[in-house]
């Protein structure tokens, strides 16, 4: 039982030694003024998103479209091939 | 059915020239004061979730009929409209969070209209899920849970008017401007036509798998 909680405080330690130094980076140290042509470019350009919302909206409804044709077209000759099964059974 | 079967063909036509159509009317509508031209989306969006609604709702009516009478047909239309909820679902939980993304400066917050729409579209996978893996007896416990899924419609429908959110409430809808109205409605009935197609197909291929069981059924015997 101690060696497992040993193992416990090692992974433990390990984590946090390696996290640490990250968060340490990621923290904020100073402010830097933005110059004015950074602004324009700051702002998210709306027309990206609007084209991906529609090209997502067609692409999904003829994948749909498209899987549903194929399930229905595997099933419907399945069971054109067992009818004839039966049709042709003694 | 046979009547529906004979729109098959007729219903799939009439969606795709109303989808080819949607976009050029969308662009000819004006752009949204505060928001720009990110409200745009809210012409697929709405009508995308109103169909997974509508879904829902015809998965949770089909249900109950199945749950009371042991209807096959019904429990057809009940795999066929979870089926489209969670398509149009998908689309609304795709769609939604690029709107808000410009529009909030966030992909998703959990307030109660996005919550109670993610929890809604995860019941329906779960009925999906239910029917695909769950074994004999599961088409009566999935449609307990439809039912279950579309009685959270009308609050997830509410929600935006009576908590706290940032998502726009019902009243948008009302009180459309008219060269709005006119392209959000065409998309509407654009998406109905589709999900009309698109239910009459799916429900047929559910009555064809039923035959096809009976059918191996019978060449065993």
């Amino acid at each position: 039982m101690s060696r497992v909680l040993r193992v416990v405080a090692w992974g433990i330690g390990l984590a946090v030694g390696a996290v640490g130094p990250a968060m340490a980076q990621d923290q904020t140290s100073g402010f830097v003024p933005v110059a004015s042509s950074d602004i324009a470019r700051e702002a998210l350009p709306a027309s990206p998103l609007v084209y991906a919302a529609y090209a997502f909206v067609w692409v999904a409804l003829t994948v749909y479209v498209f899987l549903l044709w194929r399930r229905l077209d595997r099933v419907e000759r399945e069971l054109a091939d067992v009818s004839a099964k039966l049709v042709g059974r003694p | 059915m046979r009547a529906a079967n004979r729109l098959v063909p007729f219903l799939p036509v009439v969606a795709a020239v109303m989808f080819a159509r949607a976009p050029f009317m969308i662009y000819h509508a004006p752009t949204e004061a505060t928001m720009g031209i990110i409200q745009r989306i809210f012409y697929y969006h709405v009508p995308s979730a109103i169909m997974a609604f509508l879904g829902a709702a015809v998965c949770g009516a089909a249900s109950a009929i199945y749950l009371y009478g042991r209807y096959r047909f019904a429990d057809h239309v009940a795999v066929a409209a979870a089926e489209l909820t969670v398509v149009f679902g998908l689309i609304m939980l795709v769609t939604g969070p690029l709107w808000a993304r410009k529009a909030w400066g966030a992909w998703w917050v959990w307030d109660a209209r996005l919550t109670m729409a993610l929890v809604m579209w995860m019941i329906f996978v779960a009925y999906l899920l239910l029917r695909r893996f769950g074994g004999p007896g599961s088409d009566i416990l999935a449609a307990a849970v439809g039912v279950f899924g579309t009685a959270l419609v009308p609050f997830v429908y509410v929600s935006v008017n009576y908590w706290r959110t940032f998502h726009p409430n019902t009243n948008v809808i009302r009180t459309l401007q008219p060269e709005m109205a006119g392209p959000f409605r065409w998309a509407i009935f654009a998406f109905l036509s589709m999900f009309l197609a698109l239910l009459v197909t799916r429900v047929r291929l559910e009555s064809t798998r039923a035959a096809l069981e009976e059918a191996y059924v019978a060449l065993e015997d």
